[in-house]
């Protein structure tokens, strides 16, 4: 579904995020990528959802070449995968709900219909009793819960996500990955960078290791 | 397609909120495009007065001709009969001396100062109707009458109707000139207030691009934003354009009875007053889409 293929990134200035990596993710995995900061998770990451391009290498989704992705079929592309920000991007003049339904909105649901998927994704990650308030009034962990919402509420076949435990306790970050193994029990495909202390014990889970932007077997 | 109204009538709606949600300085941009848009239609409605002003004066073309002092009875009945018998000339009616005096003293006050002039200095004349109103076609019959025996001078009643009427002209050019040029001027405005809203949701814009969000998605609502700041300002420019002439008909009402006319200042029609609010409105909506097309491209997540 996935499969990257010499993949490398370098960004201005001279920095090479990845170095030749290849591998290839099948649908329903869930794969999760280590290796310290810096050494390419998030590139890879932006580099599925085609939020940036290889310098070298290709990319292939679905067999589409994300390289070749013209300007105009470039959003329906992305409304393939959840993403899960490092930094949470979420937007605070609007409230929890509102946060929500912005994927929705974008996708075209029904007023009615997209209030009653939000609620559901809210309700998935236990935050069904806080969409009135307003996200700076979130804790961290709520926060990122949040973001997890925002990312799945259009059931995207796949989910990206970019430590999303990074800076929770072990208790939220348990929390976390249980939603995401109720993700996956359902049949969608889970790309997970994160730290290596807190790669998820038991299930079904591959692991990716990079470092400093090589893919180590 | 429910989805795609669905979506169109959330970004009006959001936008009606954002016009709201800083009432002040969304009232000063919306005032500057009034006032802006208030100066063409002014001087528009101004020229439509001047028309209508001068179409009542010049009516019909006419033309004075004077006889020579030493003309008699027989030269005046020669000479009416060689105008009537003219392929120019539609009517002509004989003034004599007499009734031209009586005129002078009806239509100006000026009864004293005849009375002591003592004899009657007018000679006898002929007011003649043409049947061509083409101003080139009259100075020739003008002309030609001219050149006749005993006739010492014609004169062309239209003369000073052409001559408003190329000013007119030149008033309608202006008009055009600083229709232009301000309504450029609503565009850069809207440009630059969609420009620094652009600015302060940045965020939005970047995040909404990330997951999936189409430009069109994107423009929609600042589009919106645009087309309905120009429309308030066309809004206000009819105002200010209605409240202007309610304002000055007292007084050109006072002005019009001293000249005994009943002469009042002409509002602007409501086919014009739609025109001028589609034109703002479309003019908003530009510049709101070259702001966009201009601003989008530097948010890429790319």
């Amino acid at each position: 579904m996935i499969s990257f293929s010499g993949v490398s990134k370098s960004y201005p200035g001279g920095f090479e995020a990845l170095r030749g990596v290849s591998f290839s993710i099948a649908a329903g995995e869930f794969v999760c990528l280590s290796g310290h900061s810096g050494a390419g998770k998030s590139t890879l990451i932006k580099l599925v959802a085609a939020l940036e391009l290889p310098t070298r290498g290709t990319v292939l989704v679905n067999g589409q070449n994300t390289a070749a992705l013209r300007p105009r079929s470039a959003p329906y592309y992305r409304r393939n995968f959840g993403v899960v920000f490092q930094d949470h991007k979420l937007l605070f003049d609007r409230n929890v709900l509102e946060n929500v339904l912005l994927p929705l909105r974008i996708a075209g649901v029904e007023a009615k219909e997209a209030a009653k998927r939000a609620r559901a994704a809210l309700d998935k990650v236990g935050l069904l009793t806080k969409e009135k308030a307003f996200p700076v009034t979130l804790s961290g962990g709520e926060q990122q819960r949040l973001a997890i919402a925002r990312a799945v509420v259009h059931r995207p076949p796949v989910l990206l996500a970019d430590e999303p435990t990074g800076s929770l306790d072990a208790a939220y970050s348990d929390a976390i990955l249980d939603i995401f193994r109720a993700f996956h029990q359902v049949g969608m495909t889970i790309i997970m960078a994160t730290h290596d202390e807190s790669i998820p014990r038991g299930g079904p889970v591959r692991v990716l290791r990079l470092r400093q932007g090589t893919l180590m077997s | 397609m429910k989805s795609w109204i669905s979506h169109h009538r959330h970004s009006l709606a959001e936008s009606l909120r954002r016009l709201g949600g800083a009432p002040l300085a969304n009232l000063f941009n919306v005032l500057v495009i009034g006032v802006a848009l208030s100066f063409p239609l002014g001087l528009y409605l101004g020229l439509s007065n001047l028309q209508a002003l001068s179409a009542r004066f010049s009516g019909d073309p006419e033309l004075g001709i004077f006889l020579a002092a030493d003309a008699d009875k027989a030269d005046a009945s020669q000479l009416e009969a060689r105008l009537k018998a003219h392929p120019a000339v539609a009517r002509a009616r004989f003034v004599p001396k007499g009734e031209a005096l009586e005129d002078l003293k009806r239509a100006t006050g000026l009864a004293d100062l005849v009375e002591t002039l003592g004899r009657n200095p007018l000679p006898d004349g002929f007011v003649v109707l043409p049947k061509q109103r083409d101003p080139r076609e009259l100075a020739g019959l003008g002309r030609e009458i001219a050149g006749w025996p005993k006739v010492a001078h014609v004169q062309l009643d239209s003369e000073w109707a052409g001559k408003l009427d190329a000013i007119l002209r030149l008033g309608q050019g202006l008009v055009l000139l600083l229709a232009g040029l301000l309504g450029f001027a609503l565009v850069a405005i809207t440009f630059n207030t969609i420009r620094l809203q652009v600015l302060t949701r940045r965020e939005e814009i970047q995040v909404s691009k990330l997951i999936g969000a189409t430009n069109a998605f994107i423009r929609r609502p600042f589009l919106y934003f645009g087309t309905l700041q120009g429309l308030a300002g066309g809004g206000i420019g009819l105002l200010l354009l209605y409240a202007g002439p309610l304002f000055l008909n007292r007084s050109v009402a006072e002005l019009a009875r001293l000249y005994a006319s009943d002469f009042r200042l002409l509002l602007l029609s409501i086919p014009d007053g739609l025109a001028v609010l589609g034109f703002s409105a479309a003019l908003g909506w530009l510049g709101a889409w070259l702001s966009m097309a201009r601003h989008l491209r530097e948010i890429d997540p790319r």
